[in-house]
Parts: structure tokens; sequence; C-alpha cells
């Protein structure tokens, strides 16, 4: 507790952090490089693209050991009895509200994505939000009706088609003869300027890393709730 | 001013805390956890750290919260230590 006293105040501008040039060069230079307001995203996923897209494949791997780990085959053994208690008929006011609800949750959702280089948010909370809609229909109906839109064997494919977008917009900067992730490259493709190029790709790979935390979310969450064996939630 | 609020907001995050811990109910300490992952999110909220706040408010106290649930619904609902 002694050394909290020895910490820089809160926001102070000469502290070590925020006095270096590194900092300052990202605060300066953010908006004329990149043409993004929101200089977190910026730093996420442009000058720092390639930690995120691993940090994408973290999720993915992730998901995939989870499946593997509680996904389970065959009939289903016998009922806990306690579980027995939450056995639960459609409720109508629980229905209505989900209902109406996971509309403007998915609506939000795709505003946090496509407005995540402007104002907070991005892929992750927008993915994340996207599946929690998901999980909401599976926890309001059952699983079946979560299922029809997920569906188990699109899981993966739509994960993997997130991190295929990521890492295919590195390998067309490989392509068009500049660095992996660098976008300015891109406008080529783009027919933008390349500062406008940086912002739009930034948008891409957003839209990538929404694809696979929106398919493991939901994964995970059923094959919690299904013990496995993705037949019926909680 | 703006102190007062975050050294309330400060307390009920270590009592949350605190709490979570020590309840023997999984359930009750899994929502425990949503309320503190909420505050969290408020006391980053408070430092003008939006996208943090944002991200806690969506996987802490948003999801992570119902993986807990979901989990303690399909194990056991009493703690045994």
């Amino acid at each position: 507790m002694s050394a909290v006293s020895d910490f820089p105040d809160w926001g102070d501008p000469h502290s070590p952090a925020n006095s270096y040039r590194l900092s300052q060069g990202y605060i300066t230079d953010t908006f004329p490089q990149t043409s993004v307001p929101n200089m977190v995203t910026a730093v996420l996923a442009d000058y720092r693209g390639y930690d995120t897209m691993f940090e994408t494949v973290v999720i993915f791997t992730a998901g995939i050991a989870i499946i593997g780990i509680l996904r389970r085959y065959g009939p289903k053994d016998k009922v806990i009895p306690e579980q027995k208690l939450y056995k639960k008929e459609p409720d109508l006011i629980v229905e209505t509200t989900c209902r109406l609800m996971i509309p403007i949750i998915q609506l939000f959702a795709l505003y946090v994505v496509a407005h995540g280089h402007h104002s907070p948010g991005g892929g992750f909370q927008g993915g994340v939000i996207f599946g929690a809609s998901f999980i909401l229909l599976a926890l309001a109906r059952d699983l079946q009706a979560a299922q029809k839109w997920v569906p188990e064997s699109r899981i993966l494919k739509l994960a993997g088609t997130g991190i295929f977008i990521y890492a295919g917009f590195g390998f067309l900067c490989l392509l068009l003869g500049s660095n992996f992730l660098d976008y300015a490259i891109l406008h080529k493709v783009m027919g933008v300027t390349p500062i406008e190029a940086r912002s739009h790709s930034m948008l891409g790979v957003e839209i990538g890393v929404a694809f696979t935390v929106t398919a493991i979310m939901f994964s995970i969450y059923s094959n919690l709730a299904s013990n496995g064996y993705m037949k019926e939630g909680l | 001013m703006i102190w007062i609020f975050d050294s309330i907001i400060l307390i009920f995050l270590v009592v949350t805390a605190i709490i979570s811990l020590q309840v023997k109910d999984l359930l009750s300490a899994s929502m425990i956890f949503g309320v503190y992952s909420f505050l969290m999110c408020l006391l980053w909220a408070g430092m003008a750290a939006v996208d943090v706040a944002f991200t806690e408010a969506a996987v802490g106290a948003g999801v992570s919260a119902v993986f807990l649930i979901a989990t303690v619904f399909r194990t056991s609902r009493r703690s045994s230590d």
C-alpha cells in the first residue's frame, strides 16, 4: 500500500507512460495516418493487427478445445433428478419480450461492429453481443430454436470464415507487394486513397473477428447448457 | 465530486469480490460475479476507458455470467469447500 502513493496521478501528462514518444505518436498521428477517430481501434486493428489476428485464433482454438472436451455423442445418460426442476413450459411474457428484444440486440451488434472504428466497440464486442442474442433465444425458447439459425455444422465454418477474412486481408497486402497486414497498399483494389484504405480494411478485419466470436460464443453456450449432447438446453 | 462515486463503487467492488468467493451457493456466486463485472465496467467508464468498459459489460457481465450459470445448472449447485 505504501507504494501506491508513489504512482503518478491519474491522467498525468508527465507520467512515464504518457510522456514516452510512442503514445504521443499514436495520439497525434493516428487520425492523419488512418482517418480513424477511435485510436484504440486503430492500435488494435492496424498498428498491432498481427496481435489481434492471433487473438482471434486463440478464441477459435479455445472454442475447438471446448467442443473437443464437452461434446458427447450417443444416447443421453439418465437425467439427474435435480434437472427435472428446470423443465419449463413456454412462457408468453418471456417469449414476447425476447421476440421484441432480439432484433434490436442484433441490430445494435451490427452497429457496434460497423461503427467500431468511429466509436467505442469493434469486432470482439459486437460478436459477443450478436452471440448473446442467440443465447437469449436459446434461453427463452429452447436450444433447437437457436440451432435453427446457428446449426452445429455451421459453427466451425463460421468461425473459420472469420479468421479467413482476417488473414485474407493480410495475404492480399502481401500479394500486392507490401508487408503482411499493411493495409495502405489495398487502395489499389479499393479505389480510395491509401489513408482511407486503412480505415476500410480495419472495418473488414473487425467483421472477420465478429464472425469468429459470434460462432464460438454460441458454441460454448450450447455445449455447456446441453451437457454436450446439443439436444436440449436449460 | 467524482471521487465519491468512485469510492462507493470501489467499496461495493471489494464487497462483491469477497462475497462471490465466500458464498457456498454457486448460483449466487455466479450472479454476484456478474455484479462484480458490472461494477468493474462502471469503474472503467469512470476512468474514460470506454472501449474496455464496453468489453467488460459485454463479456464479463453479459456472456461469462451466463456461461457460469449454465455450468452450475449442469454440475452441482453447492460448493463442497
